[in-house]
């Protein structure tokens, strides 16, 4: 069970009459990706037009309605292909071996159906608060087709489509080429791990997914996760694409599809896997709305992580809120359970910082990692060109009436930055 | 020029002596003494201790009143940019001389106040309300506390915007303010979990709070004589929203009249909330506000009325404490317009 990754570092994206990527530069004919998007029935169903930009670090440049962000990726070796379930078969990925364009990302903008979109700045302050800003973005911006309003999910299907379909196309370019690094990653069986490291402390990772409905979802291997069962993946599954984001939710600490492929809580532990843990799995669990399924889940949660005979568990979020409750449940079960928890979270403790900052609480969760507090108010600086409209600043979740100034400044919640308070623990921002 | 700054230390830091001289009055004194020179050093003439305070610990235990008024005078006469208690370390009278009497200035006098002691000394019961360096447990502690105060208290001065505690070294004081680590949260995780693992000490970066849990009130026992209200926290506001409530972090709540209002339509009513698909919402608000079905019962006879005005916010993202203030606020109304119950819905 290992899978290696090969990558490629992007330095440069240039639109040309062909594409390839060649010394380090991603050349992109746009016309050549529209035509592969509109291969699939639904985006020519509701997607009206694509049109394309490229966004570069340090660049005075705001993308938003910011939909999506996904790394493009192509499997050169072993069973499956990236995205599995959804762009490519169904069969198991997670082994052989993978190319990855690093330092690069496709971002799907443009009208989507609700509040929940996000922003992404190039410069100024609030690109310190996206990771997005220090990559080298292709913006693919959609406009639906007309009658779309009375077919909002089917647009918004359309458009989660659209955006893997263009990282796939555009991975793709990577098949042949040489990765300038590369890294293994490996787990082991459960009873062959524990004689490889029979004096390591055995951890899994708790991957709550975002799965309350109505525009809050995740997908596996394309199952909606809120239709699916606590279950067991492996750790290099979710660098092959095991887990796509279908999540408009606040943007600051929605998971994009980009955060499950490069998930830092995946990083870490293989980091630490053999020195000082023994890296087991992952348990993916939903964060379904009605309280019998929190309870399932939850549930089912603690019990495999008995199973698994684990000594620790590191449990990360998304959403805040109702998964407040998912994740503290998830939290006192497991610790009941005699398995010790650290969990990732962000705070909404109130623009003046005041308030309580998670809406359920628990003193067996002593041991807490926070990604900040996504009430705080920032003042973002006019940006000379911005890629998508400004029309939904006011009334994205983070924003208020008259967030978007007459200059051109926008003044609102951190939770409008795409990525800003991220509960994989991706960022540096935190809270005290 | 230069911040003034009064500073207030006890006998002992004054070199008066130990608790056999612990019982003497105020004194003002001239500039810096003992530990100001230090403050006075780090501020490389930006700041300078104008008047010393000198207090003994056990007259200020015993003579609170007088103390407090004494300083507070001499105080107010110097108007100083700031005023700086101890730092206390871990002596428990001195801590808390060090801690009230900065609170009584800067709610008396309106100037910022800086005190500093070790996080277990009584004094520190008061952190909630004055900003305190946490410092070690002796006065050995001195070399690290100093520059630490006098950071902070420059800041202050400057009327500069304080950073996270964990980054300016005051004690954690239920204000969350956001900064950068040196490591992602991911990484600080592993780290936290190995420690945790292995029995050695770590820190949550979020103490949790003990949780306020309402008990429900008692059972209605006839409802064909009760009126019942409508709130919500899933953000029904008629069409347009004209109060502007927030799509999340909602800054305050609506109040609508439904008098005469058998049904929420699509041409209505809609959803100011933007933590979930407002679709259905829009196209029928009484599947989050259930006015129809009420109208029915009331007509039925099953309940007695249903009250003429609905109360809505959007709970997205809106802090504990500002749904709690809502709450609070409209139960009053409710409770003076003889509500006996109300059916509260979530998103």
């Amino acid at each position: 069970m290992k899978l290696e990754l090969g990558y490629i570092q992007i330095k440069d994206i240039q639109f040309s009459k062909e594409c390839k990527v060649e010394n380090g530069t991603l050349y992109v004919d746009p016309d050549a990706v529209k035509a592969y998007l509109y291969e699939d029935d639904d985006v020519k169903a509701w997607v009206k037009d694509f049109s394309f930009d490229i966004a570069k670090p340090g660049e005075s440049v705001r993308i938003t309605p910011v939909k999506d962000v996904i790394e493009p990726r192509v499997k050169v070796e072993g069973p499956g292909g990236v995205f599995p379930g959804v762009i490519s078969k169904v069969e198991t990925v997670g082994s052989g071996k993978t190319h990855v364009l690093r330092g690069m990302a496709v971002v799907t903008a443009g009208k989507i159906v609700g509040f929940q979109e996000g922003i992404i700045d190039m410069s100024g302050p609030g690109a310190d608060y996206t990771p997005f800003s220090k990559l080298l973005n292709l913006v693919v911006v959609a406009e639906p087709a007309e009658g779309y309003q009375d077919h909002k999910h089917e647009y918004e299907h359309a458009v989660r489509i659209a955006g893997l379909r263009a990282a796939t196309y555009i991975g793709e370019l990577g098949r042949e080429v040489t990765p300038d690094e590369t890294a293994e990653f490996e787990t082991y069986g459960i009873k062959e791990g524990m004689e490889k490291m029979p004096n390591l402390p055995r951890v899994a990772y708790v991957h709550m997914l975002q799965s309350q409905g109505l525009l809050h979802d995740t997908y596996v291997y394309g199952v909606d996760a809120k239709r699916s069962l606590t279950t067991i993946l492996l750790p290099t599954e979710t660098m092959d694409g095991a887990i796509i984001s279908g999540n408009c939710v606040s943007a600051c600490d929605k998971n994009t599809t980009y955060h499950h492929l490069n998930n830092p809580v995946v990083a870490n532990l293989f980091a630490a896997h053999g020195k000082t843990l023994n890296y087991v799995c992952n348990i993916i669990t939903n964060e379904n709305v009605y309280l019998a399924d929190k309870q399932r889940s939850s549930d089912w949660t603690a019990k495999l992580c008995r199973l698994l005979d684990l000594d620790g568990a590191l449990v990360s979020q998304e959403g805040f809120g109702n998964p407040d409750t998912d994740l503290i449940m998830n939290c006192k079960k497991i610790e009941l359970q005699g398995v010790k928890t650290v969990i990732i979270t962000d705070e909404y403790a109130g623009q003046d910082g005041k308030s309580q900052s998670l809406a359920d609480a628990d003193p067996l969760a002593d041991a807490v990692v926070t990604g900040g507090n996504a009430n705080e108010v920032i003042v973002l600086p006019k940006m000379d060109k911005v890629i998508g409209t400004l029309d939904y600043v006011d009334v994205i979740a983070g924003g208020h009436a008259g967030s978007l100034r007459p200059d051109g400044t926008i003044e609102a919640e951190l939770q409008v930055i795409t990525g800003a308070t991220n509960e994989m623990g991706f960022n540096r921002l935190s809270a005290r | 020029m230069s911040y003034k700054v009064v500073h207030y230390i006890n006998q002992f830091f004054a070199n008066i002596g130990g608790e056999e001289m612990a019982h003497v009055a105020p004194e003002l004194r001239d500039g810096f003494v003992g530990p100001g020179m230090a403050l006075n050093t780090a501020w490389k003439g930006e700041a300078e201790i104008v008047k010393t305070i000198v207090c003994g610990d056990s007259y200020f235990a015993e003579h609170e009143a007088d103390a407090k008024k004494q300083v507070l005078d001499w105080v107010k006469a110097e108007k100083p940019d700031m005023f700086i208690a101890g730092p206390a370390f871990n002596a428990g009278r001195y801590g808390y001389a060090c801690a009230t009497i900065a609170n009584a200035v800067q709610e008396e006098l309106g100037i910022p106040v800086l005190t500093g002691m070790y996080e277990e000394n009584p004094g520190a019961d008061l952190k909630n309300k004055v900003l305190i360096v946490a410092t070690a447990n002796s006065a050995a502690g001195m070399r690290k506390a100093a520059p630490a105060m006098a950071k902070l208290a420059l800041k202050l001065m400057k009327g500069e915007k304080i950073g996270a505690s964990a980054e300016e070294g005051y004690m954690p004081n239920g204000i969350r303010r956001n900064f950068f680590e040196k490591e992602v949260g991911a990484k600080r995780a592993v780290d936290m979990l190995v420690a945790k693992l292995s029995d050695k000490p770590y820190t949550t970066e979020y103490p949790m709070p003990s949780f306020d849990r309402v008990a429900p009130n008692k059972a209605i026992k006839d409802l064909s004589k009760a009126t019942i209200a409508l709130c919500t926290s899933g953000g029904i506001v008629p069409k347009g929203n004209p109060d502007h409530i927030e799509s999340s972090s909602a800054s305050h709540y609506g109040e609508y009249n439904i008098a005469g209002v058998d049904d929420l339509t699509a041409e209505t009513y809609e959803t100011a909330h933007g933590g979930y698909d407002p679709v259905y919402a829009n196209a029928d608000a009484d599947r989050v506000l259930p006015v129809d079905i009420l109208r029915e019962m009331e007509k039925e006879g099953k309940i007695g009325k249903l009250h003429d005005f609905f109360y809505t916010t959007v709970g997205n993202g809106t802090s504990v404490a500002n749904a709690k203030g809502f709450a609070a606020e409209y139960a009053q109304k409710l409770l003076k317009a003889g509500v006996h119950a109300v059916i509260m819905t979530s998103t």
